[in-house]
């Protein structure tokens, strides 16, 4: 089911001064919502940015029966758009439309689950964790960012019983440099007999190595991919991202219903551009 | 009240049709819009063969607008026959083709095999894609390329022919009255304008196609002064399409001389806008007390007025 809402500013939390996290009134699709989806905000009433821009639901806000009431986007200003939602106050209404595309799949116990975010890569992993616990799936998250300001919402992993590695570029919390380090020591250390499956969101340099990762240690991979997106319905053709399917030459799909949700195997990383 | 028009031998229940390139096939939005509430639905275009279109980007924000440089990616028409169409007939959709050839046997091909598909109730020429180089535009660019193209499709389907014409020409009445030469049922324009847009940053084009077509608001009132000046050039229906998104803005294109309209790129913003032009329509009607949409068409009036301070 899909809702067009003009939702209302709840709280526009300014993490930096460049992330925030915008709550937004839209409770038809906080119950709606599966972990991994998104939803297309319209940043202003103008014509002048014209289009809507995408954004993963970070959390699914519940009140005290726990009836879901809002949801919250993680928002990197970047551009126009993005400086407007950044900009945004409680009260202003935002279009919110969703929730769009196909979900994670969420494993179950006795498989475990890796999660690995990057950045505002993480914004679809609280729903995904909250989703794992229910299921009482063992969940870790490994989690990169420049420098330790930049990590999070690590608390909240926290008391979602999530256990946490972090990394950051510049050593100031976790490990020193990539996120893709620590993974890769854990991949190696695992026994034959474990099943994992890894969850990947964050640059596309770091999604395409995480990717290989789990090819060579032939691990279940999914990568939540964010492309220049037009609509979010399928109707433009603009998201497009290029996929191999056994038996098929290489052919573009669209991440809007294709994704944004990928197996990594399908996922031709030499053509992705950004 | 009668939102009805005729395009030809098509009755439509209302003058709202999605534009070509800007729905894909229809069957997308049939989860959040009742497809047979659409006056109609111009799928996206078809070649015979499937296509894979340009790599991203595809498309850029401009100020009230937006370039696409999609390349008409598409499934071909025997996919579409095969997967979509059930689909759309089930929906009660009424469906209008867009086809485009790199030559003119392949329009034909293409209006031969659609001719025999249950459920297509037009064809509609796509001669003036700007994004690909080989075929369409070129038919499209030239007076006697569009009689040659619109008159071959026209000896082998009974489908009403509406040539969707491209606004890159210096005289746009010119091609209308080509195509109703050549035994066009109506003419859509406008399809987008050639454009570009650059990162000073680094340079280059925002575009992987270096150029794209401009639509969205930021053309309508061009779009609007080519559907009025076809209208002086013609007798045959105009669908005028560019920027439209509100209620008011149909009007525009209406009274200027179009039978009905196609919206693209404000369907993108609000896939769930139909309702909400329907109604601004219904009720433009009952404030002027118009009892048929279509008495309204090319309806402008241009007489001269006279200044109150000059009459007294």
């Amino acid at each position: 089911m899909l809702f067009d809402i003009d939702a209302a500013v709840i709280e526009n939390r300014r993490l930096s001064e460049h992330y925030s996290v915008l709550v937004l009134d839209a409770p038809a699709i906080a119950a709606a919502a599966r972990p991994g989806q998104f939803v297309m905000l319209k940043p202003t009433h103008s014509t002048d940015p014209l289009l809507r821009r995408p954004f993963s639901v970070f959390e699914v806000i519940r009140d005290d029966e726990q009836t879901p009431v809002a949801i919250s986007v993680l928002n990197k200003r970047t551009g126009v758009g993005t400086s407007l939602l950044y900009e945004a106050e409680p009260g202003a209404t935002i279009g919110c439309l969703g929730p769009l595309g196909r979900p994670f799949e969420p494993v179950a116990p006795p498989a475990e689950a890796w999660m690995v975010a990057g950045g505002v890569g993480l914004a679809p992993f609280v729903t995904l964790a909250t989703r794992l616990q229910e299921l009482g799936t063992p969940t870790t998250l490994f989690y990169g960012a420049r420098t330790a300001g930049e990590l999070y919402y690590v608390d909240l992993f926290d008391r979602l019983g999530v256990h946490t590695v972090l990394s950051t570029e510049d050593g100031t919390r976790g490990t020193s440099g990539r996120v893709t380090a620590p993974l890769a020591d854990a991949l190696s250390a695992l026994g034959g007999d474990s099943t994992i499956k890894l969850y990947v969101c964050g640059p596309t340099p770091m999604m395409r190595a995480v990717a290989g990762l789990a090819a060579d240690h032939r691990r279940a991979c999914d990568v939540s991919l964010e492309q220049v997106m037009g609509c979010g319905m399928g109707g433009c053709y603009s998201c497009v991202v290029l996929t191999r399917d056994p038996g098929q030459s290489p052919h573009f799909v669209r991440s809007c219903l294709d994704g944004p949700v990928f197996d990594s195997r399908r996922i031709v990383w030499e053509a992705l551009t950004h | 009240m009668d939102l009805s028009v005729s395009i030809g031998s098509l009755r439509l229940s209302n003058p709202l049709i999605a534009a070509s390139g800007c729905f894909g096939y229809g069957v997308e939005y049939a989860g959040a819009v009742n497809l047979s509430s659409l006056g109609g639905v111009a799928v996206k275009g078809l070649f015979l063969a499937e296509r894979e279109g340009h790599p991203p980007p595809r498309i850029v924000e401009t100020p009230s607008g937006m370039l696409n440089a999609i390349g008409l990616q598409g499934i071909g028409v025997h996919r579409f026959i095969a997967e979509k169409l059930p689909e759309l007939r089930r929906l009660g959709a009424v469906v209008i083709v867009n086809i485009c050839g790199t030559t003119l046997d392949e329009y034909v091909e293409l209006a031969r095999i659609l001719s025999d598909a249950e459920g297509v109730a037009a064809l509609e020429l796509n001669i003036s894609c700007p994004n690909i180089k080989e075929g369409g535009i070129t038919f499209g660019c030239s007076l006697t390329g569009t009689h040659s193209v619109v008159s071959a499709v026209r000896k082998v389907t009974r489908l009403p022919v509406i040539p969707k014409l491209t606004p890159n020409v210096t005289d746009v009445a010119s091609f209308a009255r080509a195509a109703e030469e050549a035994g066009a049922d109506a003419v859509s324009l406008v399809n987008t304008f050639l454009a570009m847009a650059i990162d000073v940053e680094t340079r280059r084009p925002r575009l992987s196609n270096i150029v794209g077509g401009l639509s969205g608001p930021a053309i309508r009132p061009i779009a609007v002064r080519m559907v009025y000046e076809c209208r002086q050039a013609v007798r045959l229906p105009i669908i005028g399409m560019g920027g439209i998104a509100t209620a008011t803005d149909v009007l525009e294109f209406l009274i200027a001389g179009a039978t009905a309209v196609q919206v693209g790129t404000a369907n993108f913003v609000d896939p769930l806008l139909w309702g909400k032009l329907l109604d601004g329509l219904s009720a433009y009607l009952t404030r002027h007390g118009i009892d048929r949409i279509a008495d309204l068409t090319g309806t402008l009036d241009t007489t001269k007025r006279e200044h109150a301070w000059i009459s007294s």
